[in-house]
């Protein structure tokens, strides 16, 4: 897997095909929107969903770890589907996820459908976290405060398309402008909203640029202010 | 009919179309029900067409008013009124017409075994069309459930002629037993008359739409009564619409009908025609059954008919009456279909039948079942297991399948069991099966029925009506300003509202027309064999134009004529590629899969294959490199590795886990208490396969995808049937240039890209186009790299737009353009 650097804010920040962004300078790894348990969640409402989404989950926020060896990881929210999510987790998952986050030191920003965080998790949980020119937080959109202050976010789900010789081809994507980095949720049962949609006006107003993930590396475009992908 | 109903034997009336088989069907009902009066359900009719039954109904009941029986007939379908609905519970009509979704819902309900306990007779109208479908399937296993309840019901199925009667007869059979049904055949009556009509002028090389005959149809039915223009695709249908009326100076009054326009729309057209005031209409196979008109004159054929049963059954709309010939008109499009017209009539004039034969029951319309079962009340699963295996698409059922099927509807009978308490069904101690709440019945009954559409929109003109719907990607490519042809009248694409495109009267510039994926039917194993035998017996050709026979004579002369039992496939280089072509005759699905797997196997082999066409009748592969050996492309175990490697991946097999998963009731379309559409709220199917694929790849869903898959979709079993046959008869020709028989091939439209057929491959160019499309100025990152509050804006660059290449959409033809 190729992960592509992104500058901003002075600051080197490199987008991995897995979905995760890496801070190198501070060896930290953030993701977004895991959703654990989603599936449990709808079989509680008669919709038997293949109960192996946290597994999936897990097992790829493994595989990211393993690669990139943070020493910080930030939880952009979303992490778990709903309040009694992690209750419902298999016993094994629950011990995974702690044998993951166990030996790093861990943020849990909060997100709307995990308001409250379940206890006995490791780290800490917070509204948003701010290291140096960039601040994380689930939903990302309002005006910035700070000069030069960055934001990465998650919440939206951010996908685009690229417009191939064989149809469009649609996948969850990174949403990036100069000053604001989207990432895609990363959860296994977590689908997308369009980046042309209304609800992510407020990114990348001036023009951005899509990275979609793709199997070992991201596919980028350029998203034009209008909002239609250049291709 | 009669002594068959006094002797309580079931039936299976078959006659062509127009022989009044369905009045037939109901006079042995009729007869006894005035000679006894009859209190309670006596007998049910189910048809696979609402307004069939609803016609049907208006039919039976005006002569029974006229004399005054004592006869009660009703209808239920889904339009059928909450209040109505309940009084037939309470007291049920003697007569009652339904469709098989409605039947499953009337056995779902708690009370329904009082209701059919005094069912009499049960008849099955227009069984071909509905057995080996799924709705056919919901349909039999309905039967085998009224079979359980009024096991003294006679069944009376009705069929138009076809090629499989015997398993026609084990679908009308109450424990799927041929030899119980008696078959009443009714001979066709005057053959029909079925000419062939070309083009004035040159006949095309190429092409499906049949456009340049546009002035023999409109002189066709100009000089005749009522004339029905069949096609074969609802893209066609609007270029031919919109070809006759351009021709149209004496304004006929000629309608369009496809299931895409508005059901108001189709009920209009429908009833103009009727009441006689249409001259034509351009239908598609939304007209192919239904309520009979009486009045057609003529029907005519745009397009090759790709079944013999199929053309019959079309043809049989011209003048439903049995003493007088049906007269049709074949409109082939190209040299080839002209020859497998030629190939129907003769088939038609011979009585050849074909068409194959019904496959085995889906998993997914069983789960349906299985659970509609447990709303009507508790029941044994072993009595259950008894009951299906009574109907006929599920009379080989495995009680392995059956068991992995009930544990789904459970609680998704997944291997790790952690759904235990979310459980739908539970079992007590007796062993009978319970479902947990009402809330699941709400569930089953809100999202029963087996007909998946894909996701569509509604077309809103500018400040007035709803025009009608087209799939939702097909918008999704469009941008504001773009034209489409559509309902006869090009428009322009404006915004996406709420829930409707929003268009408004077309501009100048190309129109594209909507096509819509699988809605081409490929060509039948018989009839392919039949246009294979025309070509390489010259005593045949003389029936020919000439003109094909001049092109079959280039053919001799260049190469050679592909011989009934072997494979012929030619070579020769052009441009820079090599062209591979192989006259299988297959159809186009099953040249598909095969192109396919070839390109796979040419890519191991070092060829570097780049595309691939497949036709009904051949496969054309081109590469970069000369394939020297054909040999290995064709071996049987391409079927292999390479099959399942790619099947997996396919977006096909996607499109088809999507169906079974929302029939068998994973996936909702309906939520109790959110009326939202089901997109928002239920999870990406693709994501689901993936997961499960993965982490439970024997799943009975995914055995009941790739068993729906190699069975329908991709025409495996033509493949191998094709492979095994020419295994030692492969007739490699290598040419200097492209041989007449190729041309056609070469010039079809929607080809087949090899990227790998990798997605991933695709996007890597997409986005070094862009990249070169922009001169790889990072004009973005460039301004990421600048520190500051507010980035200068720069003066936007136009990146050129690249030429569409999408295999779905075709600008129209110029013809349609003008």
């Amino acid at each position: 897997m190729i992960a592509a650097p992104l500058h901003i804010a002075s600051e080197r920040l490199m987008l991995c095909p897995s979905g995760v962004l890496l801070w190198p300078a501070q060896r930290l790894l953030a993701v977004a929107d895991l959703h654990l348990e989603k599936a449990s969640h709808h079989a509680a409402r008669g919709r038997m969903l293949p109960p192996y989404d946290t597994r999936e989950t897990l097992s790829r926020l493994a595989q990211a770890l393993r690669r990139h060896a943070p020493s910080r990881v930030v939880l952009l929210g979303d992490s778990f589907h709903d309040a009694s999510a992690e209750q419902r987790m298999a016993a094994e998952d629950r011990a995974m996820l702690l044998r993951l986050l166990g030996p790093l030191d861990v943020t849990w920003v909060l997100g709307n459908h995990d308001p409250v965080l379940p206890t006995g998790l490791p780290g800490q949980a917070m509204e948003s976290l701010t290291l140096g020119p960039i601040t994380f937080r689930h939903i990302g959109g309002a005006p910035l405060a700070r000069y030069n202050e960055v934001e990465v976010s998650g919440h939206f789900h951010p996908k685009a398309s690229l417009e191939t010789r064989a149809g469009a081809i649609s996948r969850p994507c990174f949403l990036a402008d100069p000053r604001r980095v989207v990432l895609p949720a990363f959860g296994a049962f977590t689908g997308g909203l369009d980046v042309r949609d209304p609800a992510l006006a407020a990114f990348a107003p001036r023009g951005g640029r899509v990275f979609l993930l793709g199997r070992d590396r991201l596919y980028s475009a350029p998203l034009g202010p209008n909002r239609l992908p250049a291709i | 009919m009669l002594a068959a109903a006094r002797e309580g034997v079931c039936t299976l009336l078959i006659a062509p179309t127009g022989g009044g088989k369905t009045l037939a069907g109901f006079l042995p009902s009729l007869v006894e029900l005035a000679e006894n009066p009859f209190e309670g359900l006596h007998t049910i009719y189910i048809s696979p067409l609402k307004a069939l039954a609803v016609d049907i109904a208006r039919n039976l009941m005006a002569p029974v008013e006229e004399m005054g029986l004592p006869i009660s007939i009703e209808t239920r379908t889904g339009d059928t009124p909450a209040n109505r609905r309940a009084r037939q519970r309470e007291k049920p009509p003697n007569i009652l017409l339904t469709t098989p979704e409605s039947l499953t819902l009337l056995l779902s309900l708690a009370d329904a075994d009082v209701m059919f306990a005094t069912l009499r007779c049960v008849v099955l109208d227009e069984i071909h069309a509905l057995a080996g479908t799924k709705r056919g399937d919901q349909l039999f296993l309905a039967l085998s459930r009224l079979t359980s309840l009024a096991p003294q019901a006679r069944h009376v199925g009705l069929s138009a002629t076809v090629a499989h009667p015997e398993a026609l007869r084990a679908h009308v059979s109450r424990h799927a037993k041929p030899e119980d049904v008696r078959l009443i055949t009714v001979a066709g009556g005057a053959a029909p008359d079925i000419t062939i009509q070309l083009p004035e002028g040159r006949l095309p090389w190429g092409g499906h739409m049949g456009l340049a005959s546009a002035p023999e149809i409109y002189r066709a039915i100009a000089a005749s009564g009522v004339t029905i223009v069949f096609v074969n695709t609802r893209a066609q249908a609007e270029l031919v619409f919109a070809a006759l009326w351009k021709l149209n100076e004496d304004s006929l009054p000629i309608a369009l009908h496809h299931g895409s326009l508005t059901v108001e729309q189709r009920r209009k057209v429908e009833a103009a025609m009727a009441a006689g005031k249409l001259r034509g209409v351009v239908a598609t196979a939304s007209l192919d059954l239904g309520i009979d008109w009486g009045a057609v004159d003529q029907v005519v054929q745009v397009g090759a008919p790709k079944g013999v049963s199929r053309l019959l059954q079309r043809v049989g709309r011209a003048n439903h009456r049995m003493d007088e010939p049906s007269r049709a008109m074949l409109v082939p499009a190209n040299r080839f279909e002209v020859i497998e017209c030629m190939a129907s009539i003769e088939a038609v004039a011979a009585g050849k039948q074909d068409g194959e034969a019904p496959r085995p029951g889906g998993l997914d319309v069983l789960a349906q079942h299985i659970l509609a079962m447990a709303c009507h009340g508790p029941f044994h699963p072993d009595a259950l297991f008894a009951e299906i295996r009574q109907a006929a698409p599920y009379a080989a059922l495995t009680r392995r399948d059956f068991d992995d099927t009930l544990r789904f509807v459970e609680d998704g009978g997944y291997a790790l069991r952690s759904y235990e308490r979310f459980a739908k069904l539970f079992r007590d101690a007796e062993g009978l099966v319970h479902i947990r709440g009402p809330v699941v019945a709400r569930q089953l009954r809100m999202n029963l029925g087996t007909i998946i559409e894909t996701p569509l929109v509604k077309l809103r003109m500018r400040g007035g009506p709803y025009l009608g719907e087209v799939e939702e990607w097909f918008i999704s490519t469009l941008r504001a300003g773009d034209n489409f042809l559509f309902a006869g009248q090009v428009l322009r694409f404006e915004a996406m509202e709420a829930n409707a495109a929003l268009v408004g009267r077309g501009g100048d510039g190309e129109a594209r027309v909507p096509t819509y994926a699988g809605s081409r039917m490929p060509l039948t194993t018989y009839l392919a064999a039949e246009v294979r035998a025309i070509l390489h017996d010259q005593s045949r050709w003389p029936a020919l134009p000439e003109e094909v026979r001049e092109w079959l004579a280039m053919q001799a002369l260049r190469s050679v004529l592909p011989a009934p039992d072997e494979l012929l496939v030619e070579v020769f280089p052009r441009g820079e590629k090599f062209f591979l072509v192989a006259y299988c005759f297959e159809g186009r699905l099953a040249h598909q899969t095969l192109g396919m797997l070839i390109t796979k196997r040419m890519e191991k082999l070092g060829y570097g294959p780049l595309g691939y066409v497949g036709t009904d009748y051949v496969l054309a592969v081109w590469s970069a490199f000369e394939p020297v050996d054909v040999q290995p492309l064709f071996e049987e175990d391409i079927l292999g590795e390479e099959l399942e490697e790619w099947i997996n991946e396919s977006s096909m097999l996607r499109r088809t886990f999507r169906n079974i998963a929302t029939i068998a009731g994973l996936l909702e379309k309906h939520h109790p208490g959110q009326e939202k559409s089901g997109r928002a709220m239920t999870v990406n199917a693709d994501l689901i396969y993936d997961v499960l694929r993965r982490h439970e790849p024997d799943h009975v869903l995914l055995r009941a995808t790739r068993a729906e898959a190699a069975a329908g979709l991709t025409d495996i079993g033509r493949i191998a049937a094709l492979l095994a046959r020419v295994r030692q008869n492969i007739r490699h020709i290598r040419l200097d240039r492209v041989s007449p028989l190729a041309v056609p091939a070469l010039i079809e439209e929607g080809r087949e890209w090899v990227a790998g057929g990798a997605e991933d491959a695709l996007l890597a160019e997409a986005a070094a186009l862009v990249h070169d499309a922009t001169d790889g100025a990072e004009m973005f990152s460039e301004s990421l790299a600048v520190v500051s509050e507010d980035p200068t804006p720069r003066p936007r660059r136009e990146t050129p737009k690249a030429p569409r290449r999408n295999r779905f959409i075709r600008a129209a033809p110029k013809a349609a353009r003008r």
